[in-house]
């Protein structure tokens, strides 16, 4: 290479060789293992569906036992949707984000690598414990009593912890995901010329913020009854199962849509190439992709439909359910429109779109059926169900994967795929699932009951079944086909040439092979199909010619720009290969497994160990000082090297991360408010002889008053510091610790000094549980004053670089939020109630 | 298709006016949060109707849900109205893809529309559970 400049680049960006591979954050490393390794767990899904087929290919078969089957259904649920169906979108974002919007890198690569470490340990745990037969049977939905009162084992406690483990990884890929959307596009790339694709992502990532933190909040519940025996759903003792389904339901609805927007995203992106066209009604898809995320919060109770509820509350979630088909029907006429227009590219790729679009209209119409209550009275639980599901999965979700694996292969290895081989896994996979899952729906509505190990002879369910394994032996065949499509070896095949498929976006200006700096020089962008509707632009990148095509410092810098517009705003130093992800990942892990077990000390020795190492990573890698304000990044532009506040990512990280946290507090006095709802004793003096105490009107009060004070002096010290007023910072600072410690203190205070017994009744046990929430809350807010004041003594922070007080800070309003709404339910609703 | 439209010159006129959503992503989030809002209090007030007051008589119920989408729908329809005037302004062309702050402006004035158009179908369909279904159960 003769330019010195791309030298020095190459140098910055250049992957770690040998075992230190490992230590790889870049997106495209940790891209590869996050695909790879979702597309593992769903091969290990996919056997375990296979082997639920063998057990119904016959009437009153053995083959399996109830248990083994329960165990067998269940995890084929989770491993899908919680092992596959989320993660497989958060690696192929992590992957193509970046490259589409002309980036280095995601904001926080490390961050990137944290999440993808703690899915594989997560996952791992999760999946092993079938193979020691003591995994989870209550189903992907763990519907409580029987999974709180009726199975022993660990299998529910796995579930519980391992998957809330990789469901907190998933919100921190949400956080990178929105933040990149935002604020990693290339200059001049304004919200109306992004790729589709960042649309739908930024959709989706602000959907999992809001929905997964419901289920986490109902993961805490149901584990503090397994454990603690705290009655949240223990009818005897005031408690409702119904809550679990509501939050359960609250997380599950959204997650359909959570699943299938990213993978139309594909569609969206893959359709105008080979329409050879731009797409037709832009605007009318983003309608579609954030008129969906709305809608999709208000469908839950379509789960609910046979548990009891007043009808018209059943009314109102069916109309919800039948508009949500509005936008969702937008989208797939614009492809279509879009596919009549250009002159379209026939290959497996396409094909595999339609059939995608097809099986999806199919299983969406069925959807609109089961919507209508009831029909729904009719069809729920059977088999009609589960053939209704897997069209919608498999066509909006697995076809358009594997066009995007046919798609982006070329993307990721420099090779292309197989036509012919691509023809042979088509045909097997469509006509294979539709042999699978057709007579479903014939057998459903004949009345077969889902989840049930076996079925009596003699009833008509034989042959729809039979044929039902048979079809999924094709639909598996296919994927091996695919499989060894993609791990063939491909050494004589020749590379393919630069943007092989004639694509208009920027992920494809890339050289093959690829070089891991990700684009030569960040563009200015003016189009929304650059490569195609921007001369000589792919040359000027490759010359160097736009913005940072040099790292004088030998550091990773990608760019920042504003969020509307993509105005300049900062040259982000973003931090290289590093193994405390791994670490941090690993002991965080041991945290929950151990937990599992009720293995306490291993599992708080993992925990100061995870704490120790994740200030490490912060207290190294972020908010760093840099040599100087400012650097040329190119174009006689100069940006400066560190800002805070708005305009920082991390100032963005953390409202974004405080927004799902406080969702998930939500959903905990959302379950305060239902129990006082559906239960007419839902604060009785006494409950079986004991007498039944929340946590008094004085001490809850005292403690927002003192969280006030704590606030105060927050804000006061942030102002402090940026006056640069050390001993007003420092002496503010504690003031706000002490307060803070005070006002957990005094929270807690009430309830023990009233000898409240979280296990008594349910009254008891939510007080319990709002009081361990923010108290645990202060903890952290307190820790967070601590390191702010360390950063200030060791030279890390000062009056200009203070992004870190004004993070915490930004954390401490949401803070004050919880502790004002904890202390005033607690105190004055009982009053009202 | 659009590098055809990209050679049109851009009305310069509109540079100076008022722009109602000028540089906010959040405008466009605003209509299906009015329904996201009407939808939840629906909701709850039924529930709460339901399970603490309401034996067969619905007419309180029905007049709350009255109060609430009289506030609701005249929110969405005023913003998906100042949307339709702000993306029609200068009678721009489709589909909104000149680099140039103006064109951003109507292609969110667009998107806004249809959001608020989406929005009062779907609070429609909400109120229109509470018209025929006579009872709680």
């Amino acid at each position: 290479m003769k330019d010195p400049r791309a030298d020095r680049l190459l140098k910055a960006w250049e992957t770690p060789k040998g075992w230190r591979y490992w230590s790889a954050v870049n997106n495209s490393e940790v891209g590869l293992w996050y695909t790879l390794t979702a597309f593992a767990f769903f091969l290990f899904g996919g056997v375990l569906a296979l082997i639920m087929r063998v057990q119904l290919a016959l009437p009153d078969n053995d083959w399996l036992t109830p248990d083994q089957y329960n165990q067998i259904f269940t995890m084929h649920g989770s491993v899908m949707m919680f092992l596959f169906a989320v993660p497989i979108l958060e690696a192929i974002s992590i992957m193509l984000l970046p490259e589409m919007l002309g980036a280095r890198d995601l904001p926080f690569p490390r961050l990137s690598a944290y999440g993808y470490w703690c899915f594989l340990i997560g996952g791992v745990f999760v999946c092993g414990s079938l193979l020691f037969g003591v995994g989870p049977r209550g189903g992907w939905f763990m519907y409580p009593p029987m999974t709180t009162e009726y199975q022993d084992g660990i299998g529910p406690d796995i579930w519980l912890l391992g998957l809330s483990f990789i469901e907190i990884a998933s919100i921190a890929a949400a956080v990178e995901l929105i933040v990149g959307v935002l604020k990693c596009r290339p200059p001049g790339m304004r919200l109306n010329l992004i790729p589709l694709y960042a649309w739908y992502i930024l959709v989706v990532a602000v959907m999992i913020l809001f929905a997964f933190p419901p289920l986490i909040a109902g993961d805490l519940l149901m584990e503090l009854e397994r454990a603690m025996d705290w009655p949240f759903f223990d009818v005897e003792r005031g408690g409702d199962p119904m809550l679990w389904q509501h939050l359960f339901w609250i997380f599950g609805h959204p997650e359909v849509y959570i699943v299938f927007l990213p993978s139309i995203a594909l569609v969206a992106m893959m359709v105008p190439t080979f329409a050879r066209t731009p797409m037709a009604g832009y605007g009318w898809i983003v309608l579609a992709a954030v008129g969906t995320g709305f809608l999709s919060f208000g469908l839950w109770v379509h789960h609910m439909f046979t548990t009891g509820l007043p009808g018209i509350s059943i009314g109102i979630f069916s109309a919800a359910s039948e508009a949500v088909a509005i936008p969702t029907g937008v989208q797939i006429f614009c492809f279509i429109a879009t596919l009549l227009v250009g002159r379209v590219q026939r290959n497996v790729c396409l094909k595999f779109i339609l059939a995608g679009l097809a099986t999806f209209i199919i299983g969406g119409l069925t959807g609109v059926m089961v919507a209508i209550a009831p029909f729904d009275y009719q069809a729920h639980d059977t088999y009609f169900i589960v053939g209704h599901l897997h069209y919608v999965l498999i066509g909006g979700t697995i076809f358009p994967i594997v066009a995007g694996f046919y798609y982006y292969y070329p993307f990721v290895t420099g090779k292309q795929l197989s036509e012919r081989l691509g023809n042979i896994t088509f045909w097997l996979m469509l006509i294979g699932f539709n042999v699978a899952f057709f007579p479903m729906h014939i057998a459903g509505l004949m009345g077969m009951p889902r989840r049930v190990y076996t079925f009596p002879g003699g009833m008509g369910f034989e042959w729809p079944n039979l044929i039902s394994s048979i079809g999924a032996f094709g639909l598996g065949a296919g994927f091996l086909v695919l499989l060894w499509d993609v791990f063939r070896p491909k050494g004589k095949q020749p590379l393919v040439p630069r943007n092989v498929w004639n694509a208009g976006t920027l992920e494809w200006s890339g050289e093959v092979p690829d070089q891991p700096w990700g684009i030569r020089s960040i563009p200015i962008i003016n189009s929304r199909y650059p490569l195609w509707e921007q001369e000589n632009l792919r040359a000027d990148i490759d010359a160097g010619n736009f913005y940072l095509p040099d790292a004088e410092e030998g550091r990773r810098e990608t760019l920042v720009t504003s969020a509307v517009d993509a105005e300049l705003m900062q040259c982000l130093r973003v931090p290289g290969p590093s193994f405390l992800p791994f670490w941090a990942a690993v002991f965080t892990g041991g945290v929950f497994i151990f937990s599992t077990y009720h293995w306490w000390i291993p599992a708080g020795c993992c925990s100061a160990l995870s704490f120790a190492t994740i200030v490490t990573w912060l207290w190294t890698g972020t908010a760093e000082i840099p040599e100087k304000e400012t650097k040329p990044v190119g174009l006689d532009q100069s940006l400066p090297l560190y800002v805070s506040g708005p305009a920082a990512v991390g100032w963005w990280a953390m409202f974004i991360t405080m927004l799902g946290d406080m969702t998930a507090f939500i959903s905990l006095v959302f379950g305060y408010f239902f129990y006082w709802t559906v239960h007419e004793d839902f604060l009785p003096e006494q409950w079986n002889g004991e007498p039944v105490v929340g946590a008094g009107t004085i001490w809850p009060l005292v403690s927002v008053g003192l969280a006030v004070v704590a606030w105060c002096a927050v804000v006061m010290a942030r102002r402090l510091n940026r006056g640069n007023h050390s001993v007003g910072f420092y002496s503010s600072s504690l003031l706000a610790v002490a307060a803070t410690v005070a006002s957990g203190a005094a929270l807690v205070w009430g309830p023990y000094s009233n000898g409240l017994d979280p296990t008594v009744h349910v009254y008891s046990s939510t007080t319990g549980v709002l009081v361990l929430w923010t108290v645990v809350h202060l903890a952290l807010g307190a820790t967070m004053l601590v390191y702010c004041i360390a950063r200030r003594l060791f030279g890390k922070m000062d009056a200009m670089h203070d992004a870190d007080i004004v993070n915490v800070t930004l954390g401490w309003h949401f803070l004050l939020l919880t502790v004002a709404i904890t202390g005033s339910v607690l105190a004055l609703f009982p009053w009202v109630a | 298709m659009s590098e055809s439209v990209n050679q049109q010159p851009v009305p310069l006129h509109e540079h100076g006016q008022r722009r109602p959503m000028k540089k906010r992503l959040w405008w466009i989030a605003i209509s299906p949060s009015v329904w996201a809002i009407h939808f939840l209090a629906c909701y709850i007030t039924a529930a709460v109707w339901c399970e603490k007051i309401g034996e067969g008589n619905l007419r309180p119920l029905q007049i709350s849900v009255g109060i609430y989408t009289a506030i609701a729908l005249p929110v969405i329809i005023w913003v998906g109205y100042s949307s339709y005037r702000n993306f029609r302004r200068g009678d721009p062309p489709v589909p909104y893809d000149f680099d140039d702050p103006t064109d951003r402006t109507h292609f969110f004035g667009f998107t806004a529309f249809l959001l608020s158009s989406l929005s009062v179908v779907a609070t429609l369909f909400t109120v229109l559970v509470f018209v025929l279904v006579g009872s709680c159960d």
